[in-house]
């Protein structure tokens, strides 16, 4: 057994949160940058300016991409030769995102459901632990946005409907959505599993780097052709109409009951933020 | 074809009626930010016959929960939030005087009815670019609800804050036109 101190990794989530919400990835950099090059209306391509200088102002300013820093979501992939030591592995992922959030100068988003009083730290975090093979301890941190969330939807088709009612969902999830979610998305798509799997699987989706195809041929494929139905919405940049609604489209499958075909779309904004550490 | 308007509020009838969808709206001087809990809260007030803390008329409101400010900064990120959650309150303040509301995304048929009918325009500005808004806002001040930590009301003055005309008052949707001259043929 590898010992590893719980106080690790409460650094560690906190150091990944502050890091999610300051530095934009690459891949996204990238994606925008290539973004630019694709959208063909003027106004379109002025809101990927805008947002490529947002993302050196973050960086060289020290100001948070979005003032939505997000529900922290932690998927947490622990080795089954890893033995988390010296307190409570949850309260120590919660303990690294309070942190975070406070000394980040990060928005503290989180409230009661109903009566609406804030938490005050952004906590709790929604926390996804898996057990994996091996001696090390993965933590992504996924800072998400509200805007976005809401516009996600989870579908129970009739197995009947096929892989028509799939691609016909994930369009019309994101028709519906329009300017609100803050276009280019990124669109993940979880098939199968059940009501609750199908959900993780499409925001597992959004974590695959951007501009990396799918490993699953089948799936690649799929993956292309709902991007070019989505974009042929025109919705655009903001939603102001143009060529890049979606900057890319991440399906995951896994099997389902025979009498269930599950569809979940997770609308990612472009502030597309996670950052990864291994332990 | 489309034009570059600067407007400071207090804003009248007429710094708003030439306005059309499309247009670029730089707005400098005093605006007021409110979004979900606020906005509650601002209702609640006026059904109680309670005085609010800002004087609406004229005024414009920015929808923005911004992000903290760092020690010696004036604010944190800043942009726009998702506006059709206040949509079941704005046409409230659109009545008592209110004339414009700086957001992203889209409006009920009840609040584009709302600025038709007492002359008042949606401005949006571009939702993400938090950083890049917050270097146009110079002062920031919290004036009510503090309580309410992200989502109190505070009253911004701002320098050369972008915005597009995405509903104007003649019932237009900058949205619907823009997806209907991109859509695609193939798109269902």
């Amino acid at each position: 057994m590898r010992e590893i101190e719980v106080a690790q990794v409460t650094q560690a989530v906190k150091a990944a949160a502050i890091a999610a919400n300051y530095e934009p990835g690459a891949d996204l950099l990238a994606a925008l940058a290539r973004g630019l090059e694709e959208e063909e209306s003027p106004s379109g391509k002025e809101i990927f300016r805008q947002l490529l200088e947002n993302a050196r102002i973050t960086k060289e300013e020290r100001i948070p991409m979005c003032q939505d820093c997000g529900v922290a979501i932690i998927f947490a992939e622990v080795g089954q030769d890893v033995h988390l030591v010296g307190g409570d592995f949850n309260e120590a992922i919660q303990a690294g995102v309070r942190q975070g959030y406070g000394e980040g100068h990060l928005r503290k988003s989180l409230c009661h459901p109903l009566t609406r009083a804030n938490t005050g730290d952004n906590t709790p975090a929604v926390i996804h632990t898996e057990i994996v093979p091996g001696d090390r301890l993965k933590l992504t941190v996924v800072p998400k946005g509200g805007g976005s969330e809401n516009m996600s939807r989870l579908y129970m088709l009739k197995p009947a409907e096929g892989l028509a009612g799939v691609r016909e969902r994930v369009v019309t999830t994101v028709e519906e959505a329009g300017p609100n979610p803050c276009p280019p998305i990124i669109v993940g798509v979880g098939i199968g599993g059940t009501f609750e799997r199908a959900a993780l699987l499409a925001k597992k989706a959004l974590l695959r780097e951007l501009g990396q195809a799918n490993p699953d041929p089948e799936l690649a494929d799929l993956e292309r052709q709902l991007l070019g139905e989505v974009n042929d919405l025109g919705i655009g940049p903001q939603g102001l109409g143009g060529r890049v609604t979606a900057m890319a489209v991440h399906v995951l499958m896994q099997p389902c009951h025979i009498a269930s075909l599950p569809v979940a779309v997770n609308i990612q904004c472009h502030a597309s933020r996670h950052k990864e550490v291994v332990l | 074809m489309a034009k570059t308007v600067k407007l400071t509020p207090p804003l009248s009838d007429q710094d708003v009626l030439q306005l059309e969808i499309g247009d670029t709206v730089i707005v400098s001087g005093v605006i007021y930010t409110a979004r979900d809990a606020a906005h509650k809260r601002l209702v609640d007030m006026l059904a109680r016959g309670e005085a609010l803390p800002m004087d609406i008329m004229g005024q414009i409101i920015y929808y923005v929960g911004p992000s903290p400010a760092r020690p010696g900064r004036v604010i944190g990120a800043a942009g726009p939030t998702t506006s059709y959650r206040m949509d079941s309150y704005a046409p409230t303040l659109i009545r008592l005087g209110l004339k414009a509301m700086i957001g992203k995304g889209k409006r009920s048929p009840e609040v584009i009815e709302a600025l038709k009918t007492h002359k008042a325009v949606y401005l949006g500005a571009t939702g993400g670019a938090g950083a890049l808004i917050s270097q146009r806002i110079k002062t920031a001040e919290v004036i009510a609800f503090p309580e309410l930590g992200p989502e109190a009301v505070h009253r911004l003055e701002v320098e050369d804050f972008p915005t597009i005309v995405i509903n104007d008052c003649q019932g237009r949707d900058l949205y619907e036109l823009g997806v209907r001259q991109h859509r695609r043929a193939a798109a269902r």
